[in-house]
């Protein structure tokens, strides 16, 4: 009996055994090469990033606190989390998560995930991790062996400007280079883990972890936003009273010292002094995780399904459900700025400017396929028209009958603003048709190169020594008035809720204009011409007077936003109308998804709002630095994963990812991929039967 | 062609030479398409055939000699003159609008047209003949089989409302299933009363269903007959039907 026992206990034990050597042999089997690209990928991602300088630059902005949040220390004694470390850690997560991805070919079942996924994401943290090791070896040689006078000399600063002292006690955490040494590979390891091991979850598992650090992260790093709105809505709540006073001209009237009734809250979640307590990254945490998990249980898929159903509905109900949906935004818009700070107003007017260049661009290049690299030239013509008109600081050489919209005691006239603005039309869409005639009969990349260069001769113009009596050269013009619209108040810099509701105005007619053109028999024409401009041609279309029309639209758009431009900032130099905000606009427009007017919304909320304008600052001022880095890799990314736009279309993105879908479909078995030929051809042939 | 209108043609070329920059295309090219009729011009690679067709559209402007319309010289009117008047192109490869959707495609094709109900009937009347064509609709025509782009293609054709179809190469690049189909649907359309010129490479089949024929050689008009003695003709059966 008990042999029995014994032996069936041994054979259990015995296969219990080989099943466990088989998982962890199983573990074992990693892809090494994969491994390794994607390690050493992540080595040099770290290794450049250091050198760039955005950890140390970063390193100002406290993520959270653990440790006696209410005392400014910064990171060396190891009290919390920088935004500077964030952007190292960030990566091996990234990676850890990429590694794990797998191009299913066609008709081979994906490998199982399981334990071997974590070795990998291990391999691949422990490798980017080294990078960083040896990174910190070779800045402690250079720190060790070149001191002057005692003090580390770093030598190799000269090609890197980063090489230095900041970047040293950065990387060791400020415990010297040995420690440094072990612990970028287990951190980076552990981290490159952690991603890989997200794939293993189930997915609402994984949508609430990643929910809550996007969550934590997010509310740190727009603390000034989360502030300025709960606060702004805060004193409104206890204060209701201060709504009444809102339209005047200045700009914090309606915001009383009031008590905000959020501050308990503000103050339990946040540290005085920047980022989050940790009491507050886990309320943070757990709200977002919460809600994550509620939506994943609670709609099962039902949002999804409520989104498909829209998409199913018939063109003529979904526009009426969308035009319901932009009132709603638009009214949205207009009680914000009555809750927000000078601050967060400022960057929404500067957000909107550069959304109304965006969807004059994305007319041009975006319906009409012409790919204008000079955009700016209009922005700046507006400006500049504006300037002319409405300062009294303008250039000598005018003669007195061009009209000077100022009264004789320096005030603007009232409604002198509007009256410039009609000029600055006619003036702006006079530039187009000039600029526009010669170039636009070339086609694509000569095009670009053209308007690219027409675009710089217009700098160059107001720039120039020669009508330095006109537009005064460098020194620009200054003392613009700003708009002044009788009782309804005035718009200038200093009121930056005035110019959002200006620029609000202006895009809303863009946004109407754009949306009309889209649908109509011109917007139908551009098309045409971006598809196939030869066929559009034999269709009877004019494409030249079609493509200089859509050239001298988007001229006015552009020359809309440079007349608000210049009120706002009261003064204009050449320096504000780089080539560098024609390819941020193209970028905006790109980024946002070509002919979307939605994209382009986004875009500009996304790269104005949050990253910042050519010299703007964004919502993440830290990043100002490295926007364009920031710009180019996420162009870069968008081309290749995503090249319908971040507010993709559904048709166009159906179109641009078909092989994928088909590709699902087919796996799936909902592709019959027999020989369709034969039937087609039958079904023709009984269609065109005369009818 | 029984009428005394019908011996008028509406579309046609006196002596025509054209040049892509120094190169002669065409040379003293004679043509005349009369009302309802069905004539095709044939020819091999590079003979001139859709220089030809773009020349009667006015994309390509001839060096010499008349492009002659309803008896009126167009040669300096620019191809939208030409397509209100009724000449419209299905060109060659369909090149339909790819990201547009059908009916974008088929409204593009009555651009030039402003009577609102007569574009209604004629949208209807090519749901009708092209059901397929009316599931679609709002598909964006690049994602369409090739079946489906030639009847867009067809179809965007005919919105223009056409007295002249010029055709180039209305069967290249389909599945041979189809090819027949389409002739039979060109002939349809020939009956409905709308002149059709047709390029071809496939000569006996355009052949088959022409009144009239011309050969085109390097620019030259070779040949110049009715359908059937062109088919009979032992020069074109031994260059352009691969017969010994
Ligand atoms: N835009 C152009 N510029 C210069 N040469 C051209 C142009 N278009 C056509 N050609 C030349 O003109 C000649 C005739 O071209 P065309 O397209 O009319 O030939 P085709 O008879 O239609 O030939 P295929 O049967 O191959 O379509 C060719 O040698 C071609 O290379
Ligand atoms: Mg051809």
């Amino acid at each position: 009996m008990s042999d029995i026992t014994a032996d069936v206990a041994m054979t259990e034990l015995a296969d219990g055994l080989s099943e466990a050597t088989e998982v962890v042999k199983g573990a074992f089997e990693i892809d090494r090469s994969k491994a390794v690209r994607f390690g050493g990928l992540l080595a040099l991602a770290l290794v450049f990033i250091s050198l760039v300088g955005m950890p140390v630059g970063m390193d100002g902005r406290q993520i959270l606190y653990w440790i006696n949040p209410d005392v400014y220390v910064n990171h060396p004694d190891g009290q919390g989390l920088s935004l500077g470390y964030v952007a190292l850690f960030l990566w091996p997560l990234l990676l850890g998560w990429a590694v794990g991805s797998e191009v299913v070919l066609e008709g081979m079942a994906a490998t199982k995930r399981g334990a071997h996924d974590l070795v990998t994401g291990l391999v691949v943290g422990v490798i980017g991790g080294l990078g960083v090791s040896v990174l910190t070896m070779l800045l402690a040689w250079d720190r060790e062996i070149n001191p002057e006078n005692g003090v580390p000399a770093y030598g190799m600063r000269d090609p890197l400007v980063n090489w230095n002292e900041d970047l040293y006690i950065l990387l060791t955490f400020n415990r010297g280079w040995t420690f440094a040494l072990w612990a970028w590979p287990l951190l980076a390891g552990l981290l490159a883990m952690f991603g890989a091991g997200l794939r293993l979850m189930s997915d609402p598992i994984r949508k609430a972890i990643v929910a809550a650090l996007l969550a934590i992260v997010a509310v740190s790093i727009f603390q000034f936003l989360v502030d300025d709105l709960l606060g702004g809505l805060g004193e409104t709540i206890a204060d209701p009273g201060r709504l009444s006073n809102f339209f005047g001209d200045d700009p914090d009237a309606g915001r009383p010292n009031v008590d905000s009734v959020f501050d308990g809250l503000l103050d339990f979640v946040y540290a005085k002094t920047g980022g989050l307590r940790l009491q507050g990254v886990i309320f943070v945490g757990v709200v977002a995780a919460g809600l994550s998990l509620l939506g994943s249980y609670v709609t099962r898929g039902r949002v999804k399904a409520a989104r498909q159903a829209y998409l199913d509905r018939p063109v003529a109900e979904r526009t009426t459900s969308s035009a319901i949906g932009m009132v709603v935004i638009a009214l949205a818009l207009i009680i914000l700025p009555f809750f927000t700070g000078k601050i967060v107003n400022e960057l929404l007017a500067n957000v909107g400017i550069f959304l109304l260049l965006a969807l004059g661009l994305n007319i041009v290049v975006g319906l009409a396929g012409i790919l204008d690299l000079g955009y700016v030239a209009f922005f700046a013509v507006g400006g500049y028209t504006t300037a002319v008109l409405t300062s009294a600081g303008r250039g000598e050489s005018w003669p007195s009958w061009v009209p000077l919209f100022v009264t004789d005691d320096g005030e603007a006239v009232v409604g002198g603003w509007i009256i410039a603005l009609v000029l600055v039309m006619i003036f702006a869409a006079l530039t187009g048709l000039l600029i526009g005639a010669p170039v636009i009969r070339m086609r694509g990349d000569y095009l670009a190169i053209v308007t690219l260069g027409f675009g710089e001769i217009i700098r160059l113009l107001f720039l120039s020594d020669w009508l330095k009596g006109y537009f005064g050269g460098a020194q620009g013009i200054t003392n613009i008035e700003g708009a002044d619209f009788g009782f309804l108040g005035t718009v200038t810099g200093v009121n930056p809720r005035s110019v959002f509701y200006l620029v609000l105005f202006f895009s809303a007619i863009a946004i109407y204009v754009s949306w009309r053109l889209e649908r109509s028999r011109l917007g139908r024409a551009w098309m045409a011409i971006r598809e196939d401009e030869s066929v559009a041609e034999a269709m009877g279309i004019n494409t030249v007077n079609m493509k200089l029309m859509a050239f001298v639209v988007g001229a006015v758009l552009a020359s809309f936003s440079g007349a608000i431009f210049s009120a706002k900032v009261g003064s204009i130099f050449p320096t504000s109308f780089l080539i560098l905000v024609s390819i941020i606009i193209l970028v905006v427009v790109i980024v946002g998804g070509m002919g979307n007017i939605m994209g382009v919304i986004a875009g500009s909320l996304v790269l104005i709002g949050v990253l910042g304008g050519p010299k703007q600052p964004g919502l993440l001022q830290e990043f100002s630095e490295y926007k364009l880095l920031i710009y180019g890799a996420l162009l870069i990314w968008m081309m290749l994963k995503r090249p319908e736009g971040l507010v993709p279309n559904a048709r166009r993105s159906r179109e641009l990812h078909q092989e994928e879908f088909l590709q699902d479909a087919w796996l799936k078995g909902e592709v019959d991929t027999g020989d369709d030929e034969g039937e087609e051809g039958d079904a023709v042939a009984t269609e065109v039967a005369p009818a | 062609m029984s009428t005394a209108e019908a011996t008028k043609p509406i579309l046609e070329f006196r002596n025509i030479n054209t040049h892509y920059g120094a190169v002669h295309i065409l040379k003293d090219v004679n043509l005349a398409i009369y009302p309802g009729e069905l004539v095709c011009l044939l020819g091999g690679n590079a003979s001139g055939k859709s220089t030809t067709l773009k020349t009667l559209l006015g994309m390509v402007t001839p060096t010499s000699g008349e492009v002659v319309l309803d008896g009126e010289v167009v040669n300096d009117k620019p191809t939208s003159y030409r397509v209100e008047r009724g000449v419209t192109m299905v060109p060659e490869n369909r090149r339909l609008f790819k990201r547009l959707s059908v009916l974008e495609n088929l409204q593009l094709g009555a651009y030039l047209r402003n009577d609102k109900d007569g574009i209604a009937n004629d949208l209807e009347r090519i749901y009708t003949m092209f059901p397929r064509v009316k599931e679609r609709m709002h598909q964006k025509s690049g994602t369409l089989s090739g079946g489906e782009q030639q009847m867009v293609a067809m179809g965007r054709a005919l919105m223009a409302s056409p007295r002249v179809l010029l055709m180039d190469e209305p069967s290249m690049g389909l599945a041979p299933a189809l090819v027949q189909t389409n002739f039979e649907l060109i002939q349809q359309i020939h009956e409905e009363g709308i002149a059709i010129f047709m390029v071809e490479q496939n000569a006996n089949m355009a052949l088959s269903i022409a009144d009239r024929g011309w050969v085109l050689q390097t620019g030259k008009v070779v040949l110049d007959d009715s359908a059937d003695s062109l088919l009979a003709n032992p020069d074109l059966r031994k260059s352009y039907l691969g017969e010994a």
